[in-house]
């Protein structure tokens, strides 16, 4: 029993400003302004303190989530930034993109009362006012133990790999294919949801740490992980859901059809939405279809409606109950004006006389039995097809793993759906000396499922490093 | 930093570019191609490797300038660096031994030809060699390809040099040679590729071709570069760039090459032009 006596509960979650609906869905500016530090304390007053705290849990990289909010309680940022790097080297990024709802959020306390602690929020507060500050504190770095890892793919696995084996005394090179760091956060995840400044700053503090990342280094083409060998004592591969899925319907190739890597990337990383300021193309649509309900299709359709499009569409075979987007995401893109179609399915894209999408025609869904996944199975009606005009639709069903490494490098054993098989705990391969982590061993997941796995690899590649 | 040795411009907008990239040049093989992007807000562009040298670490780019990015390319001189040359990408060209060999090339694929033409070469073909171009100065390298082959054609559009005509002339060339050559290679623009491959088909001669699509990444990861080949979707990047000439689908092919026609033109509306590299009659680039 507390000598205060019960806490009175706060049941009233805090929310975090954003840009009006109007106003964003004309521009690349990130929506969510997060919290000011009154928002942030008021928010971490909330908090229970629970001596067995749930939310950490339901974290994949067991933040010390009461820790953190503690600090913010009192007022002392600075620790409060450092109690969260212990666990995590990229906050800025996850306190935006993590689906807080379904992992630490989920399991406070308070969510029973619909109050759970806007955990995320105050975390990306806190990241934001350490860059806020213009002084990044770096951890010491520990005697250099003369072991060399190599790190192949810098998005979310790759970082926190080489910033805990950093620590860790290893010497850490990260080698990325395109000629920026950061993966899918740099090439898929719009502006609007993760400013690019965001991830470089997360990217520059591995490197201030020590750990070299070269860009434009593609390893199974420029060097094998064979090679790596050569100069490297261990190699991580984390090299992502890179290879994109089409629906082999008639009329993919046509002008105007995207994947959803294609189209973000044009945007993202090439910076396609600045055209014509930027050197590298992008086409103007007036009416886009995007196909799937995950974040990627969210990203899509509401980079369409800021690309200047008259109608973005979500076309869905589900329905809304089962849209594997984050809530909020769904949510942002209703309010931006995004159309969804649910309960439909594409079954076949007609093109004009230049090899252009002008239609799609699609068929009616509606729910049946449940399937494996547990969620009722979308069941075609017959004879329900419809054509609607469309200019350009965007392909966001997925990703498998890119073979790029797997066909380069003997003796690492894959799965029939081509993500690299290995041990749950430790992320070994089945190769000797390399371990994996991250959507080339889950196919496409999220973020923070990236860097848990990339923790766990990095404790045993330590542990291997200094047997 | 990828440094420029050399850059120089061989015949008019046919520039070669040399870079030092060491990792790149140990691996490269015939037939592969490398991204580059000029400066740092560059476009990524696909191209041609016309060259290389293990020792030296370094690669020869062949390519023509067409729009803006290849500008800045054409604009570089020795000691300057470019942001990313990036690869070896793509497969490289078979080059075992397959008996008489014709290779078809134009454009820049003349130059990205002579190292697969050297390597047949060496492999025990016999090297039947076909270039094609506008008119005779836009041709180059006929004596490089004189050298390894055993005949070699060239057609001109003007009949400046050589046959004179379009590619079709190829029927003239076949109906030349004693004997069908046992497998084609095709490198150049679209046209010259689903031409030459149109006429094989008909001959029944295997035919390869080298694919130069749309790409981006050049790593599977965008799938901009697809292309249907035996009615299948491959991606140009990691499934080729080399095809069976006679199962793509060339009309979607070429379709899907136009797609930023429009958008690359404005582009040069919004862009300030370029400082005249033509100067009383001399070209000073």
């Amino acid at each position: 029993m507390s000598q205060e006596g019960p806490k009175k509960l706060d049941l009233n979650r805090n929310d975090m400003p954003k840009q009006e609906p109007e106003v964003r869905r004309s521009n690349f500016s990130e929506v969510a302004l997060g919290y000011t530090p009154e928002l942030a304390s008021a928010e971490a007053k909330r908090c229970l303190q629970c001596k067995k705290p749930k939310c950490v849990s339901g974290c994949p990289v067991e933040i010390d989530i009461p820790g953190f909010i503690s600090c913010v309680v009192k007022g002392d940022f600075a620790a409060g930034i450092k109690k969260l790097k212990e666990k995590n080297c990229l906050p800025a990024v996850s306190g935006r993109v993590c689906p807080q709802e379904s992992q630490c959020e989920a399991q406070c306390i308070l969510s029973n009362k619909h109050a759970e602690i806007a955990i995320g929020r105050i975390e990306r507060f806190l990241a934001d006012w350490e860059a806020a500050q213009g002084k990044i504190d770096l951890p010491p770095i520990p005697k250099k133990t003369g072991k060399k890892v190599a790190v192949v793919g810098s998005g979310p696995a790759g970082v926190t790999v080489a910033g805990d084996l950093i620590l860790l005394g290893h010497d850490v090179t990260i080698f990325e294919a395109l000629h920026r760091a950061g993966g899918v956060l740099t090439y898929g995840i719009p502006e609007f949801r993760l400013p690019k400044a965001v991830v470089a700053r997360e990217v520059d503090y591995v490197r201030k740490l020590g750990v070299k990342v070269i860009t434009d280094y593609v390893v199974g083409k420029t060097r094998s992980v064979d090679e790596l060998f050569e100069e490297y004592d261990a190699v991580f591969i984390g090299t992502g859901a890179g290879l994109p899925w089409f629906m082999s319907i008639p009329g993919e190739n046509l002008n105007g059809v995207y994947s959803a890597n294609e189209y973000l990337t044009r945007m993202n990383l090439m910076q396609g939405f600045r055209f014509p300021g930027s050197s590298t193309p992008v086409r103007k649509h007036r009416r886009v279809a995007v196909v799937g309900g995950g974040n990627v299709a969210m990203d899509s359709t509401r980079t369409a409606l800021r690309m200047g499009a008259d109608e973005a569409h979500i076309i869905y075979r589900r329905s809304k109950e089962e849209l594997p987007a984050r809530a909020e995401e769904a949510e942002n893109a209703e309010e931006e004006g995004v159309i969804f179609d649910y309960l439909t399915l594409p079954v076949r894209y007609i093109g004009d006389e230049n090899g252009w999408l002008y239609e799609i025609e699609c068929l009616r869904m509606e729910l049946g039995e449940p399937d494996a996944s547990g969620r009722r199975q979308p069941v075609e009606i017959k004879g329900s097809n419809f054509k609607t005009a469309y200019d350009a639709v965007v392909c966001a069903i997925g990703n498998s793993p890119n073979p790029l490494i797997p066909s380069t490098t003997p003796g690492l054993q894959v799965t029939k759906r081509g993500t690299l098989v290995t041990d749950q705990e430790t992320g070994k391969t089945t190769r000797d000396k390399v371990w994996a982590g991250g959507d080339i061993v889950t196919g496409a997941a999220t973020v923070i499922l990236a860097m848990g796995a990339g923790r766990k690899a990095a404790r045993s590649i330590h542990e291997f490093l200094c047997s | 930093m990828n440094r420029v040795i050399a850059r120089e411009m061989i015949v008019p907008n046919m520039h070669l570019l040399t870079l030092e990239v060491p990792d790149v040049a140990r691996k490269i093989e015939p037939g592969q191609f490398v991204i580059v992007r000029a400066d740092e807000d560059g476009e990524r562009i696909p191209l041609s490797v016309a060259d290389f040298d293990r020792e030296q670490g370094t690669i020869t780019i062949v390519f023509m300038e067409v729009g803006a990015s290849t500008g800045v390319l054409a604009g570089l001189k020795a000691g300057d660096t470019i942001p990313t040359c990036v690869g070896p990408l793509g497969n490289a060209t078979e080059t075992g031994h397959f008996g008489k060999v014709m290779l078809v090339a134009g454009c820049y694929g003349i130059g990205s030809m002579l190292p697969v033409c050297r390597a047949l070469k060496q492999s025990g073909n016999r090297i039947i060699t076909v270039l094609e171009a506008r008119s005779s100065y836009l041709l180059y390298w006929a004596d490089r390809y004189g050298t390894q082959s055993e005949k070699l054609f060239t057609i001109t559009r003007d009949g400046s040099l050589g046959m004179k005509g379009h590619i079709k002339r190829l029927t003239d060339v076949f109906n030349s040679l004693p004997e069908p050559p046992d497998r084609v290679i095709v490198n150049g623009c679209t046209y010259l590729m689903a031409r030459t491959s149109e006429l094989t088909k008909e001959l029944g001669i295997p035919t390869i071709v080298n694919l130069n699509p749309i790409m981006i990444d050049g790593t599977g990861m965008c799938g901009v570069c697809r292309v249907t080949v035996a009615n299948q979707m491959k991606f140009a990047c990691v499934d080729g760039p080399e095809f069976n000439g006679h199962e793509v689908d060339w009309k979607e092919f070429l379709a899907r090459r136009k797609q930023y026609i429009d958008e690359e033109t404005s582009f040069f509306k919004h862009t300030e032009p370029k400082a005249p590299v033509h100067k009383e009659g001399k070209c000073l680039s």
